[in-house]
């Protein structure tokens, strides 16, 4: 049976002396707690069913300094590793590739250029090209660029419009139109992030995830908002998700990936144990 | 020496770095007369059938010709799909014939691709499973897919029965559907397995 994923992020930021490190991990018992490769191993021991690694300085420095991450990691973890931030060109894409990535996600890029989207798909297979879509509700149902209306986290008639540059800038475009756009376009899969939730511990964003999840035939791993473990429940059951992503869940110790996988398992999720 | 043949894109430092973990020298190569030397050949493979076919051509012969010595291969997904007699995908398309049977597309509304984790139902006894449980969880990411049969050594289930691992019509010819280097501690034991095939 295949089972739903649980996927740990890890915002990988260029440290002092150009060393990357993780963004806001208070691991405890953890030897060079923010050290990216350390913490992949460890949640490859916990039981993580892949690693995502977004770039979020995305200079020329820090995407250098990542790929010397992805060769290490890639040494001695043996799961699938996603790579994000700032990747602009079929050239970036291969070098990360080559250095041990298994996938890629464009967020801007794809927005700004949706053909990128097919050559790289094409090039790569679509296995490989992971759109991230960010999102925002916006309850002008009015707007003409409103297509898809659904009632959003909080209750309100709304659409779910793209936002791109890490959320400052809306583009006019139904989230939910995007979502089956990238998929003819030939990308394999979604990570979805809602910027009503990201942040807010208070759970995922689960209309936008649902309604997206029905929409393509595609998987979607659901991202942004996880505060608890109920919360993956939730993406699971309510929002028809295919993986889960959280971050600081796991950076702060709260929860194991192994103790959040039990817990969906006797909830009657299926989860690889 | 095991040699992992470079017939275009794809991850293949994953597989070495998988091979040199478990403590065996692999090495990627496009190289007719490093392939002639092999004791062992892992056939990756990520992309279309029909291109990965094209590319693979001018290694086909230097491929084979180990095979036919007794070498053992492993076809590692589109690597595994590629042993078949033909595929579906994008047109048919004329596969190596080592294994009986097409390649078809998933189908049914099913989300593709079958991308995740996914259980093991093991059929019957090969060496590439030595010590691995039945249910034992790897990873898969592909569209299409191969028919359970009398070949099936391990089977999967996503909308029905299909193929996980797979024997040839000679007993050194094995492929697997899900990526052992992508598959944690149960795919490094099936990298060491199938290296431990080599005859000393």
């Amino acid at each position: 049976m295949l089972t739903k994923r649980v996927i740990p992020c890890l915002d990988v930021v260029l440290g002092e002396g150009g060393g990357c490190v993780v963004k806001g991990v208070e691991f405890v018992n953890l030897k060079n707690a923010g050290d990216p490769v350390e913490l992949a191993k460890r949640y490859n021991e916990q039981g993580a069913d892949e690693l995502v690694f977004l770039d979020i300085t995305a200079s020329h420095e820090g995407r250098r300094t990542m790929i010397d991450v992805i060769e290490r990691t890639a040494d001695e973890v043996f799961i699938p590793m996603t790579v994000g931030g700032g990747i602009k060109t079929i050239e970036g894409i291969r070098s990360i590739l080559r250095a041990g990535a298994d996938k890629i996600t464009v967020n801007t890029t794809a927005v700004k250029d949706p053909s990128f989207i097919k050559e790289s798909s094409d090039i790569f297979g679509s296995q490989c090209i992971v759109t991230a879509i960010d999102c925002r509700s916006n309850t002008n149902i009015g707007d003409p660029n409103a297509v898809n209306i659904i009632k959003n986290k909080f209750g309100k008639p709304a659409w779910y419009e793209v936002v791109i540059y890490g959320g400052r800038t809306p583009t006019g475009i139904d989230a939910i139109e995007w979502a089956k756009k990238v998929e003819e376009l030939g990308s394999g899969e979604i990570m979805l992030t809602s910027m009503d939730a990201d942040g807010t511990k208070d759970g995922y964003d689960l209309p936008i995830t649902k309604a997206i999840s029905k929409a393509v035939r595609i998987p979607i791993i659901a991202s942004g908002g996880a505060g608890n473990i109920e919360h993956m429940y939730e993406a699971f059951a309510e929002a028809d998700a295919d993986a889960a992503l959280a971050a600081s869940i796991f950076h702060f110790g709260e929860y194991t990936i192994g103790q959040a996988k039990e817990y969906l398992r006797s909830k009657g999720v299926p989860v690889r144990l | 020496m095991i040699a992992i043949i470079d017939y275009g894109v794809g991850n293949l430092r994953s597989v070495e770095k998988g091979f040199a973990y478990v403590g065996v020298t692999a090495k990627v190569t496009g190289d007719p007369s490093v392939i002639d030397a092999a004791d062992a050949i892992v056939l990756p493979g990520v992309g279309a059938f029909e291109s990965g076919m094209r590319h693979f051509e001018p290694l086909r012969k230097a491929v084979l010709g180990r095979v036919d010595a007794g070498v053992p291969l492993l076809g590692v997904c589109l690597g595994m799909q590629m042993l078949y007699e033909e595929s579906e995908e994008n047109g048919l398309h004329k596969g190596l014939g080592l294994v009986k049977g097409r390649i078809t597309r998933f189908s049914n509304g099913l989300k593709v691709p079958h991308m995740g984790w996914n259980s093991l139902d093991i059929k019957k006894q090969h060496p590439l499973l030595d010590g691995i449980k039945n249910n034992s969880f790897v990873y898969f990411v592909h569209s299409y897919k191969a028919p359970a049969g009398e070949n099936t050594v391990a089977s999967a289930e996503y909308g029905g029965e299909f193929t996980a691992v797979v024997s040839g019509d000679r007993p050194n010819v094995v492929g697997t559907q899900f990526h052992p280097e992508k598959s944690g501690d149960t795919g490094l034991r099936m990298l060491k397995n199938f290296s431990d095939c080599i005859k000393r």
